[in-house]
């Protein structure tokens, strides 16, 4: 029966993208039609032919792990192309010529940079949060996932919201909000596949068999309920046509900035932080085979961050049309957020005590415990720039750029690459991983390539900031912008081969990753397992 | 006054206090007598069922 509602409703879908690709007012919107015409006729014709054919039994003794799987694979593979992406346009900010003239204008640095941040962001590091959420909150609730084939519908329509995503940024389909750029059809259909990814957590934890929901998922569940609520509030818009892309905002103004920035911290806050920490709180404690340092610690540092984060927001709108007030709200709050961030980076790294030895001979643990290292050092810079004063000299500089990406690459980076490294053998079935040197290497090459990418941003961007405010005896500026950029270009030759490096260290990971699924020995169960 | 005012006076005052309260109640309750035991068991929940669900009558 449900196949035939499946039919009725991608028979529909066929029919309406058919008509709006014909109607489209925009090249984003036609060809965005074209894709999803495809992927429901496809579909279409797939459950036409399995209609009235018998269903294959699933065991509801085992944990579902091929989408955790295709959710390995899927990170691996974003991951990759959101470095390139983000290597390219490096050396476009440093080497202008590279903005190709025959490829104008998709591929200037103005579209590229959109894709580059929502690759690593959402492709790279949602994959990540989706592969980990499902993986961890089994293991944790002794329980299958909840509903059925609902998670392939979670993976497969993230997917399709990435590829809608990025090919509109490229064909100039963009609402101009950071980090929030897709239109209004693809933020519909986002929230729709995050509603059932929430169903899909929720589901799992209501039938877990383990009493207490494990520290790991209240930061995942808080994650997923926060960023629906982020993406629903900060998207509310009217499109101009229902055969257009173009939408306008519900709010305007400084309400409409306030708003983006309430979305832009807390994507931060709750994507790439309280999403990650519930990673750190699982996978840190396997590796290192100890159960996590402080549980006390970590259920103080879950409400901390839940009751702080959200206000951090207008520390982004310093010196502007936003209230002094709610400026001065966001500084303190940013810099009280230190605390509980710092609470959460001790109990992470304390979780190792008495396994110290683990660092010189386990690569996996050695790239986590940097990774928690980096999350410790942004989240001591983020406030400390957060506050007015270092604010007008860090605000609009490179120090900034830099800041994200000590943050992104250390942090969100090294603990997806730990994870993958940790889930990987365990997925496919694997003694262990195929080279463990290949490990080390890419540990090295990603963390060189972090310390010459945040290194070089601090210096562009402090001189750049000191180069602004400059002014001579008479009260006039000394600097053009065009000085300050040209001043820059060491700095960016520095960071662009920062980025080469580590993008060459995630390219060294696929390689281990592929050949561990390939050749590594199969994992040996003994004969004798002994009873729980 | 108008809503806007209304509601941050709210905001800033009550509000303000009954978020704060449930914040040291959850940290307090994370102190209570006997939670060391029940946290000790928590934190190993990641060490057990690492291949396979609880089965059916299996206790947890």
């Amino acid at each position: 029966m449900t196949d035939y509602v499946k039919l009725v409703v991608l028979g529909v879908i066929v029919l309406f993208a058919a008509v709006a690709a014909n109607f489209g007012r925009d090249l984003a919107y036609q060809v965005h039609a074209i894709i999803i015409l495809a992927v429901a006729g496809f579909l279409f014709v797939r459950t036409l032919r399995r209609t009235d054919e018998p269903k294959p039994v699933i065991d509801q003794g085992e944990y579902m792990d091929d989408v955790i799987r295709f959710g390995a694979i899927a990170t691996a593979f974003w991951g990759v192309v959101g470095f390139l992406v983000g290597v390219v346009i490096a050396f476009q900010l440093a080497f202008p010529a590279l903005n190709l003239d025959w490829a104008q204008p998709y591929a200037n640095f103005g579209r590229l940079r959109p894709l580059h941040t929502s690759a690593v962001i959402f492709a790279f590091g949602g994959n990540a949060l989706l592969m980990s959420s499902f993986y961890i909150v089994q293991r944790t609730s002794a329980a299958r996932l909840w509903g059925g084939n609902l998670a392939w519908f979670v993976f497969w329509g993230y997917q399709l919201f990435i590829v809608l995503a990025a090919t509109g940024y490229l064909l100039g389909a963009t609402q101009s909000k950071e980090y929030a750029e897709p239109e209004w059809y693809v933020d519909l259909w986002l929230t729709i596949v995050w509603v059932a990814f929430l169903a899909v957590f929720l589901g799992t934890l209501i039938k877990r068999k383990e009493p207490h929901i494990y520290v790991a998922n209240w930061f995942l569940l808080s994650f997923i309920v926060t960023v629906a609520m982020l993406h629903v509030v900060n998207n509310l818009s009217i499109p101009v046509s229902i055969w257009g892309s173009k939408s306008v905002q519900v709010f305007a103004g400084v309400q409409d900035a306030m708003t983006q920035w309430w979305y832009g911290h807390n994507a931060v806050g709750f994507f790439l932080t309280a999403g990650f920490l519930g990673m750190m709180y699982y996978f840190v404690p396997k590796q290192a085979g100890k159960p996590v340092f402080s549980y006390k610690l970590s259920i103080i540092h879950f409400w901390a961050l839940i009751f702080l984060y959200i206000w951090a927001g207008p520390h982004h709108l310093h010196y502007t049309a936003l209230p002094d007030w709610a400026s001065t709200l966001g500084m303190v709050f940013s810099v009280v957020l230190w605390m509980p961030s710092w609470g959460g980076m001790i109990n992470g790294l304390m979780t190792l005590s008495g396994a110290w030895d683990k660092l010189r001979t386990d690569p996996i643990i050695r790239m986590m415990v940097v990774s928690i290292g980096f999350y410790g050092m942004s989240t001591f810079e983020g406030p400390m720039m957060s506050i007015k004063a270092v604010n007008s000299l860090s605000h609009y500089t490179d120090w900034t750029i830099g800041h994200v990406h000590s943050g992104a690459l250390g942090w969100n980076g090294m603990i997806t690459f730990g994870a993958l490294y940790f889930l990987v053998p365990r997925l496919w079935n694997r003694e262990r991983l195929y080279s463990l040197a290949a490990v080390n290497w890419h540990f090295w090459l990603a963390t060189i390539g972090i310390v010459l990418y945040a290194a070089s941003m601090w210096v562009t961007g402090i001189m750049e900031g000191l180069m602004w405010r400059e002014v001579d005896a008479n009260g006039f500026l000394v600097n053009s912008f065009a000085d300050t950029v040209s001043a820059k270009f060491p700095m960016y030759v520095v960071r662009g081969l920062g980025g080469v490096l580590f993008l060459a260290g995630a390219i060294i990971m696929c390689w281990n990753l592929w050949m561990t699924i390939r050749s590594a020995p199969e994992r040996q169960y003994s004969a004798a397992v002994p009873a729980e | 006054m108008d809503t806007y005012s209304l509601l941050r006076e709210i905001a800033d005052s009550w509000v303000l206090l009954a978020l704060f309260i449930f914040f040291i109640g959850c940290v307090v309750w994370a102190f209570r007598p006997g939670s060391r035991a029940v946290h000790r068991d928590i934190a190993d929940i990641p060490f057990r069922h690492e291949d396979r669900p609880a089965q059916p009558g299996e206790e947890v």
